[in-house]
């Protein structure tokens, strides 16, 4: 994960070669397209691309639906936040509860959840509630799992010195277990909350409800294939932009 | 896609009852769990059939099993996927073991595929379907983008943590690039390599079974999905385990292989 760092901190040259394959790519693209070697029905050229994106942003309300699915991402993360922290803390209270579930959450963490989609539309409908509760089982497995690795792996100094301080269990929970296991627990947070808007924006395409997921959707019934391409560039672009701020928020908050 | 790290305790007690503690626990919550289903079930709180009988569950398994056409949506699928990890895993390889050797092609590129590779991949699907077609070919492609990220990016972060003395070895042999690939980099990095492997068989077959229930005409997630048209909760359920259970399964394989290559190597 560091790996982003430390090319964000290297010399021009780097980022000029990957910058400049970008454009060299899409111009090859753009001549390609208008010598009409490739269909424009399955590839528009890319000027048409950019073209088209101020009209998904007027015509589409691409930043509403933005606003819509982070709404959504944000409720769900908020969900996930306060129960996948909670049941980690349970887990390590009571060692034989952990000792019985945790190669199950571990299973969970890898399962495809995603696929049950069909299983939330039938329960809570095709609505924002089914998005929500897809983008909630997606990403707490992996706070579970994350909350608990913190916490078990607290310093056994730590706890010998709330121990010697004579603290209750819960202050010891407090000022010593919790603190020391916040780093981990972000690190969870992150990857939960990631894996919960990878699965809000794809459900949403899938059921074709909702944010930006229908925005694509959208396009490609009405077959716009420029308008196609430009939503999935915008999506795109918003999550990177998405992953940037999570990590710079990470940092920020991570106390080291 | 970060790896979710599992903290494994044992605990040894000097006597061991007949039953583990343990066992005992995970032998009540399955049996709770299930029983709360089934009161579920016949309380008629929920709509009919959302929550259908464990009986009505385990007789759609049976029924699924039992039926030839099954067969051939499964057979469909494992193809779709297989395909899938064999391009875009054997491309996530090259690609990474390119990026992994080269400081410069790394820092140019790698950070586009750092961030590309967490975006939810079925938004492309569109494109897959003017590109390939309605019929697998754009499945096997969503599977195929899907498991490249996660393989290119764990060969390339492998590669560059290999110990550098295997690399010095390797040259004061004389070894050719074929050879400094095959005898030198891969077994050396396999762990990575195999739990890139592992990740990316998780999202092929994400990706590949959405493809299939967006649009398509046979494959399991076009059963799954018949299923929830026609409201056949049993077999939903039904093929949902299937699938469930494939997936983990696969998982833990490969996971296995993992530990089995660690082992070995000390």
């Amino acid at each position: 994960m560091s790996s982003a760092t430390a090319i964000a901190r290297s010399p021009a040259l780097p980022f000029v070669l990957g910058v400049g394959t970008l454009v060299v790519a899409l111009a090859i693209l753009e001549l390609v397209v208008s010598l009409g070697l490739v269909n424009p029905f399955v590839m528009p050229m890319p000027t048409e691309v950019f073209a088209a994106l101020p009209r998904l942003i007027v015509e589409e309300h691409a930043f509403q639906r933005f606003l819509l699915t982070a709404t959504e991402a944000l409720t769900a993360g908020l969900l996930v936040a306060i129960v996948g922290i909670a049941a980690g803390a349970l887990l390590y209270r009571f060692v034989l509860l952990r000792q019985a579930t945790e190669t199950w959450v571990a299973a969970a963490a890898s399962a495809p959840t995603v696929l049950l989609y069909p299983l939330f539309l039938v329960i809570f409908g095709r609505n924002s509630a089914t998005i929500v509760a897809m983008g909630f089982v997606a990403g707490l497995a992996p706070i579970i799992l994350k909350t608990l690795e913190g916490l078990c792996t607290t310093r056994s100094v730590l706890i010998n010195v709330g121990r010697s301080f004579n603290l209750t269990p819960s202050q010891q929970f407090r000022k010593i277990l919790f603190p020391a296991a916040l780093p981990t627990i972000f690190v969870g947070l992150r990857i939960g909350l990631i894996f919960t808007m990878l699965n809000i924006v794809g459900v949403e395409f899938l059921i074709n409800f909702g944010g930006l997921g229908q925005l694509i959707n959208e396009m490609a019934d009405r077959y716009d294939i420029p308008g196609t391409y430009a939503a999935i560039l915008f999506v795109v672009l918003v999550s990177v932009l998405v992953f940037i701020l999570i990590e710079r928020l990470e940092r920020w908050l991570r106390p080291e | 896609m970060a790896e979710t790290g599992v903290t494994t305790t044992q605990v040894r007690e000097p006597a061991r009852p007949f039953v583990q503690p343990v066992t005992l626990l995970r032998i009540a919550l399955i049996v709770g769990i299930l029983a709360l289903w089934e009161a579920l079930s016949w309380s008629g709180l929920l709509f009919r059939d959302v929550v259908p009988s464990l009986l009505a569950i385990g007789r759609a398994l049976i029924d699924t099993f039992a039926d030839a056409g099954f067969y051939f949506h499964l057979y469909t699928t494992t193809y779709e996927i297989a395909l899938a990890m064999l391009i875009g895993g054997l491309s996530g390889l090259v690609v990474g073991l390119l990026l992994g050797g080269s400081p410069l092609l790394s820092k140019a590129y790698e950070v586009y595929l750092y961030y590309l590779g967490p975006c939810p991949k079925i938004i492309f699907f569109p494109l897959m379907l003017l590109w390939f077609g309605v019929g697998p070919g754009s499945k096997i492609a969503m599977g195929a983008i899907s498991c490249f990220f996660p393989i290119a990016l764990n060969t390339a972060g492998g590669m560059r943590e290999i110990d550098r003395i295997f690399i010095r070895v390797g040259r004061s042999f004389r070894a050719n690039t074929w050879q400094m690939v095959t005898k030198i980099y891969l077994p050396a990095m396999r762990y990575p390599v195999i739990n890139g492997i592992r990740l990316g068989l998780g999202v092929a077959l994400i990706g590949t079974l959405l493809a299939e229930t967006k649009l398509s005409n046979r494959g399991m997630g076009f059963l799954v999905i018949q299923a929830y048209e026609f409201f056949r909760m049993p077999e939903m359920y039904a093929l949902l385990i299937i699938l469930f259970v494939i997936a983990i399964g696969a998982n833990a394989l490969i996971g296995r292989m993992g530990g089995i290559a660690t082992i070995k190597r000390a």
